[in-house]
C-alpha cells in the first residue's frame, strides 16, 4: 500500500502581541469588508441602492433629535446591563441572568409605586422605596446562584439563567394581579394622574437623566474595576482561583460580593426602566438586553469605557434596521441580516489579531513527505 | 432566536475560556414596514369622495401605522392588509412600524411618525393604549386613532378614538359552521350527540376573548344542542408553542373540534396533524391546513382606517368610538373550505347572516343562554373604563345584552352555562 503524509495547506498559530496601529488596521478592514459585503447582500437580494440602505441607517439614529435621543436612551439602558454583568465576567463568573435581574428590580420598582401609591404616601418616600427595593431585589436574585455557587460550587450559568425564566413569570403573574382593566393581562400606565413614582425630568428631556444616571454608573465602575482593591481581587479570583486562595483573598466572599454587585446595577436597569421611562411593567419590558449585554461585554472585553462603544454599536444597528425597514417596505429581519453580517466580520477580525494563519509552502510539504 | 443565540454562544465561551469569538446577534428595536405607497399627494379623497366640493381645501393625509409585531402575527398581518388596502385605495401615502412593544416604545414610535409628517396614526395592540393616549395630548393636531382600546370616550381627548367591531356577530357565523360540521359528525356515526364538546383557546380571560367565546359557543349551539365547550387560556397574545400545546391538551380531553382566539399558527397546525377540525380567527389557513380548516372570522379594518382618513381629509369629527358591523364591511368571514365544511354550510350562514343584519336575530338573545341555571334580565357592565373595576352600564334590554353599543371594545365578560374553564 502507497502511504501517503498529508500535511494541512495552514497552520493556525497564536501571534505574540501587536502594535495598536495594527490591531486597529485590522479591525478597520474588517468594518469596510463587512460593509462590503452587506452592500453586495442588499443588491442582490433587494435590489436596493446599498448607499441609500447605509444612508438609512444612519438616519436612523441622526434623523431628527428625537431619534438621538433615543439612541442615547436605548445605549444607556444597554449599557447599564452590560455594567452590570461586567465584574462578575472580568472573575469568569458567567452571569447570564441580567435579564431576570433587572426584571425583577422593575417588578420591585412597580410593586412600589401601585402599592405605596394607593398607601397614599409623599412621592419622594415612594422613589427612595422604589430605588432600595429595586437595588436590593437585583442583588438578591444574583446572590441566589452566587451563595450557590460559592458554597457548594453549582454551575451560576446554568443557575441565573434559569432564574431568568422565573422572574418572567413572576412578572406575568402580577401582571394579572395589578392588571387593568380586568382580564387583560396589562398593568397599563402606573399612576398616571398623580404620577407618583415617575422620576423627575431634566430640562424637559425625559431621557436625560437615565443617560446621567448610567453615565455616573460607567465611569465609577471603570474605576473600581481598575483602582480598587475589589478590583484587584476580582481580577486575581478571575485568573486563577487557586492563587487567589494562595495569597490570601477569601473567594467565596469576592464571588458572592461582585455578583450581589452585578445584581444590584441590574436592579437599576428595571428601576430606570419602570420608574422613569415607562411607568409599566411587562414581561418584555427589558427587551433582551440581559442577553445582548453579554455581547456588548465581550466585545469590548470587559473595559466599561470601550462597553460605551459597543453598546453604541449594537443600538445603531438596531436603530438603522428599523429605519430600513420603516423606509425600504423591507422585513426588520433584513436590517437583522446586516446586523449580523457586520459583527461577523468584527467579531472575526478579534481571531486575526489573536491568531495568524501560516499557509504551508511547497517545499515544506516536502519536506515533511520525506520524514 | 435573540436569546438563544446569545446563550449558546455565552456558553461556548465558558468552555472554551480561550478568548476569542462572540457571536452576531441582531438588533433591538424593531420597524420594518411596507414602504410608502403611490404618494399621490395631490388628489387623494378623488376616489373616495368624488362629489365633494373642490372649494373646501381637502387635508392631505400622511397615515403612520403603528403594530405589535410583524406579518408573521396572524392578528398584525390582518392589520397591515388592512393598512396597505385602505391607503391604496385612498392615495395615502404611509408609513409602517412592527414590532413596537407596548411601553414607551409605543409613544416614541408614534411621535417618530408625527415628526415624519403623519397626521393620522393608527396603533393595533390593547397595551398601546396609555401611551398612545399620551402621544395624542402630545401632539393635539395629529388624530390618533387606537384598535380595541376602552378609554377614548371616557379621556376626553380630542384627538383620540377608539376603533372596534362586532365581531362577535362573526365568531357566532363561525359557530355556526362549527355546529353544522358536529351534526355532520353526528349523523355519520362518528360521536355521539354526548359527544360534542368543542374545544376553544383564549389569550386571555379578557372580555373580548369572553365576548368572542362565548358568541361562537352560541353560534354552534343555535344549530347543535347538544354542543359543550371547554375553554383553556394561554395568558399571551401570541406564543406559537402554548397555542400548539393548548391544542394539543385540549385534542387529549376529548375535544373533537376547535377555535381559537390567540393570533399564531401554532394551534392550526396541531389540528391538522391530528385530523381535527378548526373554526380560526383572523385570516384564512386554507394553504397551510386544507383538510381542517373550516373557516375563519376576521375584523377587516380598512373601512374604519378609510372612514378616519376621510374624515381628516373632509375635516370632519372623528368620533369617540366607531364600532363596525356586518354592514360597513367590517365583521367577515373568511373563504369556506367546502372540503371539510359541512353540506349546506355556505347557504346557512349566508341565511343568518342576513337575520343578524337585519336585527331580527340577535346574538346575545337572553334565551339563548343562561347562567347557574338562570336567565338574565339585567347586567351591569364595565363599560367606563376608569380603573376603578366598578361596573356602571345596564346593558342588557330588549331581551338581549347590547354588546359593542356603549363603547366599540366589548364589555360581554359573563361566564355562561355549557362554557367550561378548565383552567380554573
Amino acid at each position: 500500500m502507497d502511504k501517503k503524509t498529508h500535511s494541512p495547506l495552514f497552520h493556525i498559530a497564536k501571534r505574540s502581541a501587536l502594535p495598536w496601529y495594527v490591531t486597529w488596521g485590522i479591525r478597520g478592514t474588517a468594518l469596510l469588508l463587512a460593509l462590503v459585503a452587506c452592500g453586495v447582500v442588499t443588491s442582490l437580494v433587494t435590489g436596493e441602492n446599498p448607499f441609500q440602505i447605509y444612508a438609512a441607517i444612519f438616519k436612523g439614529s441622526f434623523g431628527t433629535p428625537r431619534k438621538f435621543w433615543v439612541l442615547l436612551q436605548n445605549i444607556a439602558m444597554l449599557l447599564c446591563v452590560s455594567l452590570a454583568v461586567t465584574p462578575a465576567f472580568r472573575m469568569r463568573c458567567w452571569n447570564l441572568g441580567g435579564e431576570g435581574q433587572a426584571l425583577i428590580g422593575g417588578l420591585a420598582s412597580a410593586a412600589c409605586m401601585i402599592l405605596l401609591g394607593r398607601a397614599g404616601l409623599p412621592n419622594w418616600l415612594v422613589i427612595l422605596c422604589m430605588i432600595v427595593s429595586s437595588v436590593a431585589a437585583g442583588a438578591i436574585w444574583a446572590g441566589i446562584p452566587a451563595f450557590f455557587r460559592a458554597r457548594f460550587n453549582t454551575n451560576e450559568t446554568l443557575f441565573t439563567l434559569m432564574m431568568n425564566y422565573v422572574a418572567t413569570q413572576l412578572v406575568a403573574f402580577f401582571c394579572v394581579v395589578w392588571e387593568s382593566p380586568k382580564g387583560s393581562g396589562t398593568i397599563g400606565i402606573i399612576n398616571q394622574n398623580s404620577q407618583i413614582g415617575w422620576f423627575p425630568t431634566i430640562g424637559g428631556q425625559k431621557y436625560l437623566l437615565n443617560v446621567l444616571i448610567v453615565a455616573l454608573v460607567c465611569v465609577g465602575m471603570y474605576i473600581y474595576l481598575n483602582y480598587s482593591k475589589h478590583g484587584y481581587e476580582i481580577a486575581v479570583v478571575g485568573e486563577s482561583e487557586r492563587t487567589a486562595r494562595y495569597v490570601g483573598i477569601k473567594v467565596d466572599r469576592v464571588i458572592i460580593r461582585t455578583m450581589l454587585l452585578s445584581g444590584a446595577l441590574c436592579g437599576l436597569a428595571g428601576l430606570l426602566l419602570v420608574g422613569s421611562t415607562n411607568h409599566t411593567l411587562t414581561t418584555t419590558i427589558v427587551d433582551g438586553r440581559g442577553f445582548t449585554a453579554v455581547m456588548v461585554s465581550w466585545l469590548a472585553q470587559f473595559n466599561p469605557i470601550w462597553m460605551i462603544l459597543t453598546s453604541f454599536l449594537l443600538v445603531f444597528l438596531g436603530r438603522g434596521a428599523g429605519e430600513i425597514a420603516t423606509n425600504f417596505g423591507l422585513n426588520q429581519s433584513f436590517g437583522d441580516i446586516l446586523t449580523g453580517i457586520i459583527l461577523f466580520f468584527i467579531i472575526g477580525s478579534e481571531f486575526f489579531i489573536r491568531y495568524q494563519i501560516r499557509f504551508v509552502k511547497a517545499s515544506e510539504k516536502e519536506e515533511a513527505k520525506h520524514v | 432566536m435573540k436569546k438563544i443565540f446569545a446563550l449558546l454562544l455565552a456558553l461556548a465561551m465558558v468552555f472554551a475560556l480561550a478568548a476569542c469569538g462572540q457571536q452576531a446577534a441582531p438588533a433591538e428595536e424593531a420597524a420594518p414596514a411596507e414602504e410608502a405607497a403611490p404618494a399621490e399627494e395631490a388628489a387623494p379623497a378623488e376616489e373616495a369622495a368624488p362629489a365633494e366640493e373642490p372649494a373646501a381645501e381637502a387635508v392631505t393625509v400622511k397615515a403612520g401605522f403603528i403594530f405589535l409585531h410583524d406579518e408573521n402575527s396572524t392578528y398584525d398581518l390582518n392589520f397591515i392588509n388592512a393598512a396597505k388596502e385602505a391607503c391604496e385605495k385612498l392615495g395615502v401615502e404611509y408609513l409602517m412600524k412592527t414590532g413596537i412593544p407596548e411601553g414607551q416604545e409605543c409613544y416614541d414610535a408614534a411621535a417618530e411618525l408625527v415628526d415624519e409628517g403623519c397626521n393620522f396614526i393608527f396603533a393595533d395592540s390593547f397595551g398601546h393604549e396609555p401611551f398612545l393616549l399620551q402621544a395624542a395630548k402630545d401632539f393635539p393636531e395629529v388624530q390618533f386613532c387606537h384598535a380595541t382600546g376602552t378609554q377614548a370616550h371616557t379621556a376626553g381627548v380630542a384627538n383620540y378614538h377608539n376603533g372596534f367591531a362586532s365581531i362577535y356577530e362573526g365568531r357566532f357565523l363561525g359557530g355556526v359552521a362549527a355546529g353544522l360540521k358536529l351534526n355532520e359528525m353526528i349523523e355519520s356515526g362518528a360521536i355521539t350527540e354526548d359527544q360534542a364538546k368543542v374545544g376553544y383557546i383564549g389569550a386571555y380571560p379578557y372580555a373580548e376573548v369572553k365576548s368572542g367565546y362565548t358568541s361562537f359557543f352560541l353560534g354552534v349551539r343555535y344549530v347543535c344542542p347538544s354542543a359543550t365547550m371547554e375553554v383553556t387560556f394561554t395568558n399571551s397574545w401570541y406564543d406559537p408553542t402554548l397555542e400548539k400545546e393548548a391544542a394539543t391538551k385540549l385534542i387529549a380531553r376529548n375535544c373533537v373540534l376547535i377555535s381559537e382566539h390567540a393570533d399564531s399558527m401554532g394551534a392550526p397546525t396541531e389540528c391538522e396533524s391530528n385530523s381535527i377540525p378548526f373554526v380560526f380567527y383572523n385570516g384564512s389557513a386554507a394553504d397551510a391546513c386544507p383538510s381542517t380548516y373550516i373557516v375563519a372570522s376576521r375584523i377587516d379594518w380598512a373601512p374604519y382606517m378609510e372612514f378616519c382618513m376621510n374624515a381628516i381629509m373632509n375635516g370632519e369629527e372623528i368620533p369617540a368610538d366607531w364600532t363596525g358591523t356586518l354592514a360597513t364591511g367590517s365583521v367577515k368571514l373568511t373563504e369556506l373550505n367546502e372540503a371539510v365544511a359541512a353540506a349546506g354550510t355556505a347557504e346557512k350562514l349566508a341565511e343568518i347572516e342576513a337575520l343578524l343584519a337585519s336585527g331580527e336575530l340577535h346574538v346575545f338573545d337572553t334565551s339563548f343562554f343562561t347562567v347557574n341555571g338562570a336567565a338574565l334580565d339585567s347586567y351591569l357592565a364595565d363599560v367606563d373604563d376608569m380603573g376603578d373595576f366598578a361596573p356602571e352600564t345596564e346593558v342588557i334590554a330588549d331581551g338581549y345584552f347590547h354588546e359593542s353599543e356603549y363603547r366599540s371594545a366589548p364589555y360581554f365578560d359573563i361566564d355562561i352555562d355549557g362554557i367550561t374553564n378548565i383552567d380554573a
